[in-house]
């Protein structure tokens, strides 16, 4: 404190500007922060999806035994994915739809692969919180648009599996995969 | 941080005064809630809440430290080692029934609790930070209420966890990285179940010292009491003990009484049978509800169906839940009458009962198939719950004429002539 009138520090004579002791008070306090800070980013990162999990262990599914209209659940990342071979009847009404009317513009070109139109592959997690949409198993409900319908806000999607009604925001999302051979998926 | 007449801690034991005068711990009970602490005379039996959800959070915190020492944290474990609790462990239905019927009752106090200060003006001036201290209380019990219900791993358990989480989905651009983050994966798994267990053991004691605080912000101004009247003098007043303490166990007897019927007639009434399936990330639930204790904001979640102003309606849904609990930490400065109880406020006190009835019926609307005119019944009464917070209020409390206050609490008491309240105040 008293440090700034004694005579054997020249810097302080005038009394203006900051002093010495002030300087090397906030440059020690600062050091001290950002380390803490550091010590932060392993306390939050550790939150992330581990190793293990995010391994994404592509998965490979044979849809030969898939007939039209049909659909299948499989899992990729632990997570609902559909598989369904539309019938010319659905892949016509999801073509009928202007797109601009869409809440999601989406064509069913846009959401399948050239050459392999009839098969829809999306994630069968809803896009409103993540509930597993009912219509790919036998006998479950399809909704208003004949697609597949989430029970647990009432979300409608159509046969391309477009967002039609209800509060999900997004179409079900379609996950990056190939055709390795015409009967063969693989996905991720 | 008490009237100037309370009564002064004087140990006469001489281990007593020893102990007094080294650690003054019995000191601070005895001025917290003991003889040392003058409480308004005329506190009714909604005053018994708070005490009540103290006893509460204990029996959550016994039941769930024994609990724990029997539970396996492990997606592939989880459900099973529950099972066990329920039929291998001695006597571990009843720790775990009192556990989940428990976590029901104390939301059952809270609520109780809230309202009242709702009703009486408890969350006015001087008592501000009582009252934001009691949602952020609110808050933590929400959080710690669900992530409880996650740890069974049941089918409910997943599904929830999927749904609550991805509320947080809803946030523009950063919503699924934080989502993924909060999961430690890309769907509740492994990651999640542990992360919730741990932090449903650390979150109780968090709240207890929230309560701590609370209690400690209580007792700058001292209780509100049903007039709303502050104390004036020592004869508005009898000490916390044996008052209050006597009236808090006869609350506290009714409390186990019903907790009791519950917990060994009907400890299942309050959950969901398909949360004795295990979790299968494959198949939802038909009905998928969370907890009734969820149910009102959970109707004001689903009440948006379209996008409105250019923002979605899944991220309207989640910012209207949030928001009207977030809400509630504005209300002291919302609700402008100088007026605190609602029994001198006759327009108020319709608009309170109306805003419980609303709340009630949104939690029906909150477990309802969602049907069109549910959905629309929905968007009536979270529309309503809005404005009695953001219209009503701001203009009832400018326009009401309230009725006269009594000059005292004595007065509200024992009438007009109430010369010998001083002597009444040891007898009351």
């Amino acid at each position: 404190m008293a440090v700034s009138n004694t005579a054997d520090d020249p810097e302080q004579q005038g009394g203006e500007g900051p002093r010495r002791r002030d300087f090397l008070n906030i440059a020690a306090v600062s050091f001290a922060g950002v380390g803490a800070v550091t010590v932060l980013i392993p306390l939050v990162n550790q939150m992330n999806p581990s190793a293990d999990v995010l391994a994404l262990a592509s998965i490979e599914v044979d849809v030969s035994a898939i007939k039209a209209g049909q659909a299948i659940k499989t899992m990729w990342r632990k997570q609902p994915v559909f598989i369904r071979n539309l019938t010319p009847v659905e892949i016509s009404e999801a073509d009928a739809v202007p797109v601009s009317t869409l809440r999601d513009p989406q064509t069913l070109e846009q959401r399948t692969k050239p050459g392999h139109k009839n098969w829809l592959i999306t994630m069968g997690v809803c896009t409103h919180l993540g509930c597993v949409p009912l219509g790919a198993g036998e006998g479950e409900v399809r909704g208003d648009f004949g697609g597949y319908f989430c029970p647990c806000h009432g979300s409608v999607y159509d046969t391309a599996a477009r967002i039609r009604k209800g509060p999900a925001p997004k179409n079900l999302q379609v996950p990056e995969y190939s055709f390795k051979s015409p009967t063969v998926v693989q996905i991720g | 941080m008490s009237f100037p007449w309370a009564e002064h801690y004087a140990p006469k034991n001489p281990v007593m005064k020893w102990l007094d005068s080294r650690l003054p711990l019995p000191r601070l009970v005895y001025n917290a809630v003991g003889a040392g602490y003058p409480v308004p005379r005329n506190l009714n039996y909604f005053w018994n809440f708070g005490v009540l959800a103290g006893v509460a959070l204990t029996i959550q915190i016994i039941t769930g430290i024994v609990l724990a020492m029997h539970y396996a944290a492990n997606a592939d474990v989880a459900f099973n080692s529950v099972e066990s609790i329920m039929r291998d462990v001695n006597q571990g239905w009843l720790l775990r029934y009192a556990h989940s019927n428990g976590a029901s009752m104390f939301f059952i106090v809270v609520y109780i609790h809230i309202f009242r200060g709702l009703y009486y003006g408890s969350y006015k001036a001087p008592r501000e930070m009582v009252w934001l201290l009691g949602v952020v209380i609110f808050l933590l019990m929400m959080a710690t209420a669900f992530m409880g219900y996650v740890l069974p791993w049941g089918q409910m358990s997943f599904w929830g966890a999927q749904v609550i989480t991805g509320f947080f989905s809803a946030i523009p651009i950063i919503g699924d990285p934080i989502h993924t983050w909060l999961l430690g994966g890309f769907a509740p798994d492994n990651a999640a179940l542990n992360r919730f267990f741990s932090l449903h053991y650390l979150l109780p004691f968090v709240i207890a010292g929230v309560i701590v605080l609370h209690i400690w912000a209580l007792h700058i101004p001292g209780s509100n009491n049903p007039t709303g009247v502050e104390v004036k003098g020592p004869q508005d007043t009898v000490p916390f003990h044996p008052y209050y303490t006597a009236k808090d166990g006869m609350g506290l007897g009714v409390f186990l009484i019903v907790f009791s019927l519950f917990l060994f007639f009907a400890p299942n009434a309050m959950g969901h049978p398909d949360n004795y399936i295990p979790a299968n990330p494959l198949s939802t639930p038909a009905h998928i509800v969370p907890e009734w204790y969820f149910l009102p904001f959970y109707a004001i979640l689903k009440a948006f169906t379209g996008n409105f102003l250019g923002i979605a309606a899944k991220l309207w849904g989640v910012m209207a839940m949030f928001g009207s609990i977030l809400l509630l930490f504005f209300l002291p400065w919302i609700d402008r009458s100088p007026v605190r109880s609602a029994n001198y406020r006759p327009t108020y006190r319709w608009f309170f009962v109306i805003l419980v009835i609303d709340v009630l019926i949104l939690g029906y609307l909150g477990q309802a198939e969602p049907t069109a005119t549910v959905v629309l019944l929905s968007q009536i009464c979270a529309g309503y719950y809005f404005a009695h917070f953001l219209i009503i209020l701001p203009l009832v409390s400018a326009l009401e004429k309230t009725l006269p206050l009594p000059n005292s609490i004595t007065e509200s008491v024992l009438g007009s002539d109430a010369e010998a309240a001083p002597v009444a105040a040891h007898t009351a």
